[in-house]
């Protein structure tokens, strides 16, 4: 067993040791220890309470500059960073930028380049392309946040997904949890995958084979096309979202049979735990991936993901950011 | 026919005295003597006559062999002056070892008209460097339409056809192409890859690009064309060469064509021998088609270059701007360049790690080239042609892209420790070029 999956063990409850991270940016969660998962989601835990204020704000990042800077379309992330920063009194500024470097005509080098000239202090990027972000860290001060890029990882996600289940279950070690749809093209599933078998779950990753990226196996997690084995005993079922634009690319030959084979639905969800937590990082097709009843029934979380993505992005701003001082 | 670099009138002969030649196409591996004169080896044997000749003592150690002859390079011009040209790619040639190279069609204009063959071999021949052997298209255009006129192309100096980069995809036009051109005796060379399966694939499919989130191009894209072309070949009695080989399954497909004597030839580069697809970052100099595989395609690699199935070493030398390489790893076009790293990773990793000898790598990197595409070099029997490539198989080289002759920067290898370095290179006769760093090799200077 791994020293991370070790706290892992422990995760339900145990507050992490650490104040701080190791690194400027959060570029992808592999670069995260166990105990720096820990540190973020119990610095979550207290940005929660925030929230719940009548004033909803802290000065913690007072007079810091943080750009949004978004190259997909994006409402949920996009939103939730936003009222992150402002909450903890950031200036933030969105930037919605057109498309890829080869369409636009400037680089994405040369548009990091000239935000840099600005001297934002953090910027939280959105990204098409694998590896924008480290393409970024490498050529700004700035810190760097990635809010998706490509195909890669979506690490706040997996993280306000980790606090999500921590709410839900008092420990991660030995958790079934079962991470459904398409996950050749999924970011969220990659980090999902790196930060819950890191803290000892017992990842199943479930979706036709067509969507299945090679060496999946070596990840560390069991991967079947059978959903029923996928749920069966799940603590925690991870439905994904199916681009619709997919059956073109000969993935799967239409939204009947994928709902049939993929779909989760009440009959099948019986087959989980009788506490087991339905999640989706949305946004939702319903009748697709998730049957609405499902969706909001009484095991969705799928509204706690959402509320807890604005403590969570805030307390990644707030360490990333590396002040250390104006919480309360 | 292509370009020769003309010797000067009034040259004196030269004399290499007392090395070690390596000359697998006679069969010859021991101390010999060499006579240049007037563009051709005049001479070999033991103890030549000085008579007249300059005399250039071959210090221990060195190895004395055909002239090296790259069949797979981009030079970039016309079109892409600013990647590359054919004056700086043949000075990149010279100085990694090279007499001549094979440049493949894909400029701005396509090479696909004789016009243009004729004028990379001006070019070529205005720069006085390192022979170059136009490959013409098969299609114009690469476009996979329509055949490009191949005996004009062969006549104004092409000495292969291909689509590279755009493989033939059509199976009909690949069988048309194949008996177009056995009619000239010129061989098909082809990028095998099929459209369909590679899509937008940026990386090797396996778990580096899961984990990168890098959209994959399956080994089996390249082995599904390798078999069909190797059938083709078999159909048409069409000479086919397979180019930059990379998966193991393609490997076997050639294995199986030349044991029913198919005309089936194929190349691997120094990349695919030497790295895999573990090694892979959000670095673009790592980017490249074929991308990199796994260790068992690798290994398989080196098996094939061991036990004769690989007919030949190319480097697919791929210069791109630094500008072109600064984008997003899905976005970077495809390619390295490796004229000036090609040699000590051949020593290093073939030679000195005893997977095969100085014999075999002579073959693969000048007889065989020689043979595959009908040039007049890759041996040094008398009246070939005295182009001379020196290698020192025990000198470091430490690669370092500011001391590259090629425009380009755009490869992995920076700051590598290698054993195994070029001497010298000697093309008509004529001293082209002497390497600084080895010692031993201002034996060639030509004062």
């Amino acid at each position: 067993m791994t020293p991370g999956a070790a706290d892992g063990g422990a995760a339900g409850g145990a507050a992490s040791h650490l104040s701080r991270l190791r690194s400027r940016h959060l570029l992808s969660a592999a670069d995260l220890t166990a105990e720096e998962v820990l540190l973020i989601l119990d610095t979550a835990g207290a940005m929660r309470e925030v929230g719940t204020r009548p004033i909803k704000k802290v000065p913690a990042l007072r007079g810091k500059t943080v750009v949004n800077l978004f190259f997909e379309p994006s409402t949920r992330t996009r939103t939730s960073f936003e009222i992150a920063e402002k909450r903890l009194s950031a200036d933030a500024l969105n930037i919605s930028a057109a498309t890829s470097s080869l369409v636009k005509g400037e680089t994405l080098a040369d548009t990091a380049r000239n935000l840099e000239a600005m001297a934002p202090d953090i910027i939280v990027v959105r990204h098409q392309a694998s590896g924008a972000c480290h393409m970024l860290a490498d050529i700004c001060s700035s810190r760097i946040v990635n809010a998706g890029d490509g195909m890669h990882e979506h690490p706040t996600q997996a993280l306000l997904d980790l606090l999500t289940i921590r709410d839900h279950k008092s420990t991660f070690a030995g958790l079934k949890v079962a991470i459904v749809g398409d996950l050749l093209h999924s970011r969220v599933m990659r980090s999902n995958v790196v930060l819950l078998t890191m803290l000892g779950a017992d990842v199943w990753v479930c979706g036709p084979p067509t969507m299945m990226p090679a060496g999946i196996g070596r990840l560390g997690v069991t991967a079947t096309s059978s959903l029923d084995a996928a749920v069966d005993g799940a603590d925690v079922i991870m439905m994904l979202r199916i681009q619709l634009e997919r059956m073109s690319g000969h993935f799967f030959p239409s939204l009947r049979e994928y709902h049939e084979l993929f779909g989760l639905s009440r009959a099948r969800l019986a087959r989980a735990r009788p506490d087991v937590i339905v999640m989706h990082p949305g946004p939702l097709n319903r009748g697709v991936e998730i049957a609405s009843d499902v969706a909001d029934g009484p095991y969705s979380v799928i509204l706690e993901q959402v509320s807890n993505g604005v403590a969570l992005r805030m307390a990644v701003l707030y360490l990333i950011a590396g002040v250390t001082e104006g919480v309360d | 026919m292509a370009t020769r670099s003309t010797p000067a009138a009034g040259q004196p002969p030269v004399l290499l005295k007392g090395g070690r030649v390596v000359d697998p196409a006679r069969g010859v591996d021991g101390e010999c003597d060499l006579l240049l004169r007037d563009g051709v080896v005049a001479e070999t044997g033991r103890d030549l006559p000085v008579d007249g000749a300059r005399v250039i003592q071959i210090p221990d150690g060195l190895v004395v062999c055909p002239g090296l002859i790259d069949m797979h390079v981009h030079l970039r011009e016309p079109g892409q002056e600013y990647k590359e040209t054919i004056a700086s790619g043949t000075a990149a040639a010279v100085a990694g070892g090279f007499t001549g190279v094979a440049c493949m069609p894909n400029t701005v204009p396509v090479n696909d008209h004789a016009g243009i063959t004729s004028m990379i071999l001006r070019k070529a021949a205005e720069a006085g460097l390192a022979h170059v052997y136009p490959i013409g298209a098969v299609t114009a255009g690469s476009r996979g339409e329509q055949m490009t006129e191949i005996g004009a192309l062969r006549d104004a100096g092409c000495v292969a056809i291909s689509d590279d980069g755009h493989p033939v995809a059509e199976a009909l036009m690949m069988r048309r192409a194949l008996e177009y051109a056995s009619m000239f005796g010129i061989p098909v060379i082809n990028h095998c890859e099929d459209p369909s399966l590679k899509g937008d694939g940026a990386a090797h499919e396996g778990h580096t690009a899961a984990v990168l989130g890098l959209r994959g191009i399956p080994g089996a894209a390249e082995e599904v064309m390798v078999a069909r072309d190797v059938a083709l070949s078999e159909l048409t009695g069409g000479a086919v060469h397979i180019a930059h080989m990379s998966v193991a399954g393609s490997l076997r497909a050639v294995r199986s064509g030349k044991e029913r004597g198919v005309a089936v030839t194929c190349e691997v580069t120094p990349h695919h021998f030497t790295l895999t697809d573990e090694q892979l970052t959000y670095d673009t100099n790592w980017k490249m088609n074929p991308p990199l595989r796994g260790s068992a395609d690798r290994d398989a690699m080196l098996e094939g270059l061991a036990d004769g199935s690989i007919d030949a070493i190319a480097t697919d030398h791929a210069p791109h701007h630094a500008d072109d390489k600064a984008v997003e790893f899905a976005e970077a076009p495809f390619g390295i360049i490796g004229l000036e790293t090609a040699i000590p990773l051949v020593l290093d990793r073939l030679l000195h790690s005893g997977r095969i000898s100085i014999g075999r790598i002579v073959e693969l990197l000048a007889t065989n080239p020689a043979r595959i595409l009908g040039l007049p070099g890759g041996s040094l029997a008398p009246g070939a042609p005295a182009d001379v490539t020196v290698l020192a198989p025990d000198a470091a080289t430490r690669v370092r892209k500011d001391t590259f002759r090629s425009q380009a920067r755009n490869m992995p290898f920076e700051g590598w420790q290698l054993r195994g370095a070029v001497a010298a290179v000697l093309i008509g006769g004529r001293t082209v070029y002497v390497n600084g760093d080895v010692g031993a090799a201002s034996a060639f200077d030509k004062s």
